[in-house]
């Protein structure tokens, strides 16, 4: 689960990093009135920064032409500006897609003089099977860039779980970083906070791109975390209430939502070909299958590795909600599944959506000759399938079909 | 022989008295497996029955394996008790542990790791459906079979087949069977991030087994696995090797279905994967549903 960079900001300010000033803000007037009291306080230069679940924002584009979702300013009127321009528009980032993201919220906060920008990471490495911390000069590009141009510049310290960071791994870290003399302290301080937060928070990642040297109070070097990105981990939620109130489902596509009350994985993509699958290996298997056909699908469905005749009948109403999809394919492995019961779970939901769309059919597994003879004997006109292969033909070559109709059909297909 | 469990092996169940590991162990019983155990805490000294067969339950997994002498447990406990679980398996020597639950934090496997780093105890998952070793009997009855894989799709052989996934594996097993070519032990590894046995871990003991003549590797997106099996593979083993990746149209950045199959950062993408393997000399079927032909044309 991602969160917004204002909510990331608290989560490492409670835990001591140094975030600059600011507030979220829901209108202009609130972000002018922000504005006003950080200038007040006697900030110099301020950030207005639309707050959406996508990098890139500095260098986006809104849909009405505004440039920018990161804009600095040095009066309460030009955040206000910023703030109207931004709010309720869509931003479009190379990270977004070309339909963009609408901007709910903008943060408001102090941008000291930038001296230098570094980059600090937590997250896991699958690899070593340990957490790692990374770090690197090259702060405010992406990393993938830096591993691929320059990946000696890219330090990396793995963590023993049981024993938690060390503070010599702060120093070790803020040396090779050259952060000597007085911002040695406080580099390795903001290390340790950093993977205490990404392990308290039970995090999947705590990016902080640019990390920065700025300006401090008097003049001297200090250490800011200017921008961060963060995910939880889905499944560690559980334990932490409050953090999975910061879920917003204003960021998640409504089908995806839908679909997650069903315990179903949806994905949505951008193809024409439904796919209905149980279990996740099968389903990306199935995906791949129909491209290498020549088909486009038009979602990842996972049902479960033992679907219930309620989740197929959900998963056939969420696949319908997409104005894409012109045929389905269910290929369903019923391993100890009873065929012929998921057999009646696909009759029961063709006639209870009222589906009108080419149904492709594969069934393999426990009862199988029983599922064939309860989908022909239904009355439906599914098209049934015998291998991956053969139904991932037939689902291509009736999307086609249904492509080249123009209109969905009156009725479903006839099919072998 | 196989690997990791034989037709012998002495089987417990954490978790024997929920709706999932019941009628899963009734399933292994079916199948002929030694399930000798079963342990939910609080109902020690209750009997499991099923065909006429009584199981005794225990408190804890240590009291069940003095009892039975069991050297392998099969865990179905939900995903917050689920790391607790592996550990005392492990401390009570058990030495093949194979866990089904999904939706483990990661937090509590990386404890685990560091915890089994070093002991003989091997852990199977989780987020995985286990391993099966067939039988000789109709339909591979007789054999071992520990997880939620259904029996009746293997065939005593020769083909080890080892996955990160459950339904993908299935089907690479079907087609198989038949195509009249059995297994001689099929391992899913599961789908999580941080798991226990790795594909590396599993084709070392398939090289090992003289009785394994050739392997089958199904991986996925995500992390490195396969890129280190394949690696491997690239200098040490001589069994002809068959893989499928599955995710090949995954879109970056998107967890797919499985906590560990997501493409971030560059990484852990079917592309790399497959060319890994291919160079390493391993058989790459072009779709899912020619896993058994690309084997089988190497033999």
């Amino acid at each position: 689960m991602n969160i917004h960079e204002y909510q990331a900001k608290r989560l490492l300010a409670e835990r001591g990093l140094p975030v600059p000033p600011g507030e979220v803000c829901d209108t202009a007037d609130q972000a002018r009135a922000v504005a006003e009291r950080l200038l007040a306080e006697g900030a110099q230069q301020l950030a207005v920064k639309a707050q959406i679940h996508a990098g890139g924002r500095g260098k986006g584009t809104f849909v009405d032409g505004y440039k920018g979702g990161v804009r600095l300013v040095r009066t309460a009127e030009e955040a206000e500006a910023c703030a109207r321009a931004m709010l309720g528009n869509v931003l479009v980032t190379r990270q977004t897609g070309p339909a963009g993201r609408k901007v709910r919220k903008v943060l408001v906060a102090v941008a000291p003089e930038i001296r230098r920008e570094l980059y600090a990471a937590v997250l896991l490495d699958r690899a070593r099977g340990c957490p790692v911390v990374m770090a690197s000069t090259e702060g405010g590009v992406d990393i993938e860039e830096v591993a691929a141009r320059a990946p000696e510049k890219i330090l990396t310290e793995p963590v023993d779980a049981v024993l938690g960071w060390q503070a010599y791994q702060g120093r070790k870290l803020a040396v090779a970083l050259g952060l000597r003399g007085p911002l040695l302290g406080p580099a390795a301080q903001f290390f340790q906070g950093l993977y205490r937060t990404w392990w308290e928070c039970e995090a999947s990642l705590v990016e902080v791109n640019p990390l920065c040297v700025v300006a401090g109070p008097g003049g001297a070097d200090a250490l800011l975390v200017v921008d961060v990105k963060m995910s939880l981990e889905d499944n560690a939620l559980f334990r932490h209430p409050d953090l999975a109130a910061l879920r917003d489902p204003n960021e998640e596509s409504p089908l995806e939502v839908e679909a997650s009350k069903y315990h179903l994985n949806y994905i949505k993509l951008d193809g024409n070909i439904a796919c209905l699958v149980n279990g996740a290996g099968l389903a990306m298997a199935t995906m791949d299958i129909v491209k290498h056909y020549g088909g486009e699908p038009a979602n990842f469905l996972d049902v479960g590795g033992s679907a219930s005749v309620e989740q197929v009948t959900a998963a056939f109403r969420i696949i319908m909600q997409d104005p894409n999809v012109k045929a389905i394919l269910v290929n369903i492995f019923g391993g100890i599944m009873d065929c012929d019961v998921i057999a009646q779970g696909i009759v029961a939901a063709v006639r209870e959506t009222g589906l009108r769309l080419p149904l492709v059919v594969r069934l393999e597994g426990n009862n199988v000759v029983a599922g064939k003879r309860t989908l022909a004997a239904s009355g439906l006109s599914v098209i049934s399938a015998d291998s991956m292969a053969d139904a991932a033909e037939k689902v291509v070559a009736a999307a086609r079909a249904a492509e080249a109709s123009g209109a969905a059909p009156a009725g479903v297909l006839r099919g072998s | 022989m196989a690997i990791l469990v034989q037709p012998d092996t002495k089987v417990l169940i954490q978790g024997i008295t929920g709706s999932f590991g019941a009628r899963h162990a009734r399933l292994s019983i079916e199948y002929g497996t030694q399930v000798v155990g079963g342990v939910t805490p609080g109902k020690g000294g209750q009997v499991f029955q099923h065909n006429g067969q009584e199981v005794p339950i225990f408190d804890t997994v240590a009291e069940a394996v003095r009892a039975t002498g069991a050297t392998a447990s099969t865990i179905f406990v939900p995903a917050p008790f689920a790391a607790d679980a592996i550990l005392e398996a492990a401390d009570a020597g058990i030495e093949v542990v194979v866990c089904i639950t999904e939706g483990i934090p990661v937090a509590d496997m990386l404890r685990v790791k560091r915890a089994l780093a070093g002991r003989r105890t091997r852990l199977i998952g989780p987020n995985c459906p286990g391993i099966v070793t067939p039988g000789e009997g109709l339909d591979s009855r007789g054999g071992c079979r520990m997880g939620i894989a259904p029996g009746y799709i293997h065939k005593k052989g020769h083909v080890g087949v080892v996955s990160r996934s459950g339904t993908l594996t299935y089907e690479a097993v079907w087609q198989l069977t038949r195509r009249g070519v059995g297994q001689s032990t099929c391992v899913g590894i599961g789908g999580d991030p941080v798991p226990g046995m790795s594909h590396l871990d599993v084709i070392k003991l398939f090289v090992e087994d003289p009785d394994t003549h050739a392997i089958i590797l199904i991986g996925e997106i995500g992390g490195s696995a396969e890129e280190e099996a394949a690696a491997w593979i690239k200098q040490h083993c001589r069994k002809p090797v068959a893989a499928f990746i599955a995710g090949a149209t995954a879109p970056p950045g998107r967890r797919m279905g499985h906590a560990g199959a997501i493409i971030s950062g560059g990484k852990g993408t079917a592309a790399a994967k497959i060319e890994a393997l291919r160079d390493a000399g391993v058989a790459v079927a072009p779709t899912p549903a020619e896993i058994a032909d690309t084997l089988l044309r190497l033999l």
